[in-house]
């Protein structure tokens, strides 16, 4: 018996209790993906499925099978279990993933067809519908004085609220703001837009404006600046107040000088998420701003495009020319709003609070 | 400078819950009194009732009177924010204002109070640095920021902070229980410093450092959880360490407590 015992190696049968058990080597889940993927092609190309979406659920499937049935095998149930875990997640981040990047890939391969300088500089005054040319000029500058002033309106109204639910609130007052902030933060865009169509322009009987769509894009703003301004207020330390208010600071001035620069970098982020969402909206530009061919700078005074507008509207026409106008458009849309979040990103990171010796 | 402080009947709640009960002593001009006593027992409470920090907290209120010199603190038309001015204080956790350098940390309470000249800035930057020994240690970078400084420099950082404005009184909240031994003695000494200057009031829970840095020292106790807190003894920190007048203090001393 000792004999039979000793001659066994050691390794391949580890001694009750031991602390190590036998691993997979680290390449195992690249492996698998790999593996699952080709059999995802190959089985959807023997089933004759055309859609690449069930030959991606395959090679899905197949991953989270594959890994579960190796790792249980070889390293054991516990094993298993956290590695299946772990690949539920690659898949899902994949799955949220893919998404994204078709729309972007969709995007830019379409809209730089007639993506230029030209585009960028000129409206679509004297330009058939049919006819290529004419550009998105009008509609930028409508988005950027519509958004510009929207901002103007929320971000101030916001930031103030959210500064008196944070410091100052506290009674029934603040539980109503509250209640009521999250009841405009549902408030779908054409109810927004209705409602300065009926008070703005029906009842007090102004025309058309950049500036109408401004109001209710201010509206649809304010509830998001509330709730973002509100949670970075929270996560100021009370000891930074209570170390100011013991310097003999006055309570204003510790929130100005103390509290909004500790937070400033994530105000900023949420400004400018809050501006991001409204940058796209449609509803009520349609309703209040109505659109125009032409290049009008002045926001307080008649029709007035934006870029979710032209694209609505391009696509509408459904010529060649014009549903590449729209993806072109959209395109821009895209890039204005990546490049608002770059700056506020910057912003953030340029006066977020310091650490470095 | 250094005022005499003269508490009678005080006591403080938070909302329902009182945390104080009737709480009279006197706090001489330019010496350390020390508070010790178990967690819970109101040292913290008392203290920051002494600037009227107190009522910051949601809830907080107070009845009784406390005199710095001739002055009720808790008068009709007490501002608190001038009473903050005039009684400084230091937490148990350093709190550097993190988006400023150690020279506007100083500056801070100056700045915001707008109460300053401009060119005697850099002077009292200075001088509450030198005074709070982190001159040396910091003197070729004041325009770095603050939260760079290890532990101990930044409690000191406070300290240079709560007497640039030049309060009357110092009140510390366990200055020293997030540090380790060495900065610990440094604060010690310069508690040992200031008190030429300022009244001071510590809140310890270390017993030996009651007794290296206190010439007075406050006992408090409570008597069950959820019982508000009382001034037990308050005497000669060499008699509260050798023969206190109260059989709970030595009991508390000793630690033959509970």
């Amino acid at each position: 018996m000792s004999h039979a015992i000793q001659d066994r190696p050691v390794s391949v049968a580890p001694r009750r209790g031991s602390l190590s058990h036998a691993r997979l080597p680290r390449w195992t889940p690249a492996a698998i993906a790999a593996g699952s993927v080709a059999g995802g092609i190959g089985i959807g190309l023997a089933a004759g499925w055309h859609s690449k979406v069930q030959w991606g659920l395959i090679a899905a499937l197949l991953f989270v099978l594959v890994t579960f049935a190796v790792t249980t095998k070889v390293e054991g149930s516990r094993q298993a279990k956290d590695r299946v875990a772990t690949s539920l997640i690659w898949v899902s981040f994949v799955l949220a993933v893919v998404p994204l990047l078709s729309l972007a890939w969709v995007t830019i391969s379409k809209g730089m067809d007639v993506l230029d300088g030209y585009f960028l500089t000129h409206s679509m005054n004297g330009v058939l519908d049919a006819e290529a040319g004419g550009g998105v000029y009008h509609a930028l500058l409508g988005t950027i004085e519509q958004v510009g002033i929207a901002t103007l309106i929320a971000a101030p109204i916001g930031l103030l609220t959210a500064v008196y639910l944070v410091e100052y609130g506290g009674g029934k007052l603040a539980q109503a703001v509250t209640f009521f902030v999250d009841v405009m933060t549902g408030i779908p865009s054409i109810v927004a837009g209705l409602f300065i169509l009926a008070t703005w322009n029906l009842m007090l009987g102004f025309g058309p404006s950049g500036f109408a769509g401004a109001m209710a894009l201010a509206i649809l703003m304010m509830p998001v600046v509330v709730r973002s301004t509100e949670e970075m207020l929270k996560l100021v330390p009370n000891e930074l107040r209570e170390a100011s208010l013991a310097l003999g600071i006055p309570k204003w001035r510790t929130i100005l000088k103390v509290v909004l620069p500790t937070a400033i970098g994530g105000i900023t982020t949420g400004v400018m998420l809050a501006v991001a969402r409204i940058t796209g909206e449609t509803a009520p530009v349609l309703l209040l701003v109505f659109g125009t061919k032409l290049i009008n700078p002045n926001p307080f005074e008649g029709a007035q495009s934006s870029l979710p507008l032209y694209v609505y509207e391009q696509y509408a026409v459904g010529t060649d020319a014009a549903v590449a106008r729209a993806w072109a458009a959209a395109l821009v849309l895209i890039a204005f709003v990546m490049i608002l979040n770059l700056v506020a990103r910057g912003i953030a990171r340029w006066k977020a609070p310091k650490t470095s010796r | 400078m250094a005022k005499r402080i003269d508490v009678s009947g005080l006591s403080a709640y938070y909302g329902a819950h009182k945390a104080i009960d009737d709480i009279s002593m006197t706090v001489e001009p330019r010496s350390v009194t020390a508070f010790i006593g178990p967690s819970g027992c109101g040292k913290s409470t008392f203290l920051r009732t002494l600037n009227r920090m107190h009522e910051v907290t949601p809830g907080g209120r107070v009845e009784g009177k406390v005199m710095l010199d001739d002055e009720n603190l808790y008068g009709t038309n007490v501002d608190p924010v001038a009473v903050r001015r005039t009684v400084g204080m230091v937490f148990q956790r350093p709190n550097p204002f993190p988006t400023m350098s150690i020279f506007d940390n100083v500056a801070a309470g100056l700045r915001l109070n707008g109460s300053y000249k401009k060119s005697q800035l850099s002077d009292i930057v200075e001088r509450s640095l030198k005074g709070a020994n982190l001159w040396n240690e910091v003197k070729d970078r004041l325009n770095k920021p603050g939260s760079g400084l290890s532990g101990g420099q930044q409690q000191r950082l406070c300290i240079a902070r709560a007497i640039a404005v030049e309060p009357d009184v110092l009140l510390m909240d366990e200055p020293c229980s997030a540090l380790d031994p060495i900065s610990t003695l440094a604060i010690e000494d310069l508690i040992g410093e200031l008190k030429e200057r300022f009244t001071i009031v510590i809140v310890t829970h270390n017993m030996q450092q009651a007794a290296r840095v206190s010439d007075r020292t406050a006992f408090f106790n409570l008597a069950a959880v959820g019982q508000p807190g009382k001034l037990i003894e308050l005497d000669d920190t060499e008699r509260i360490f050798s023969n206190p007048s109260v059989q709970a203090t030595e009991d508390y001393i000793s630690g033959r407590f509970g």
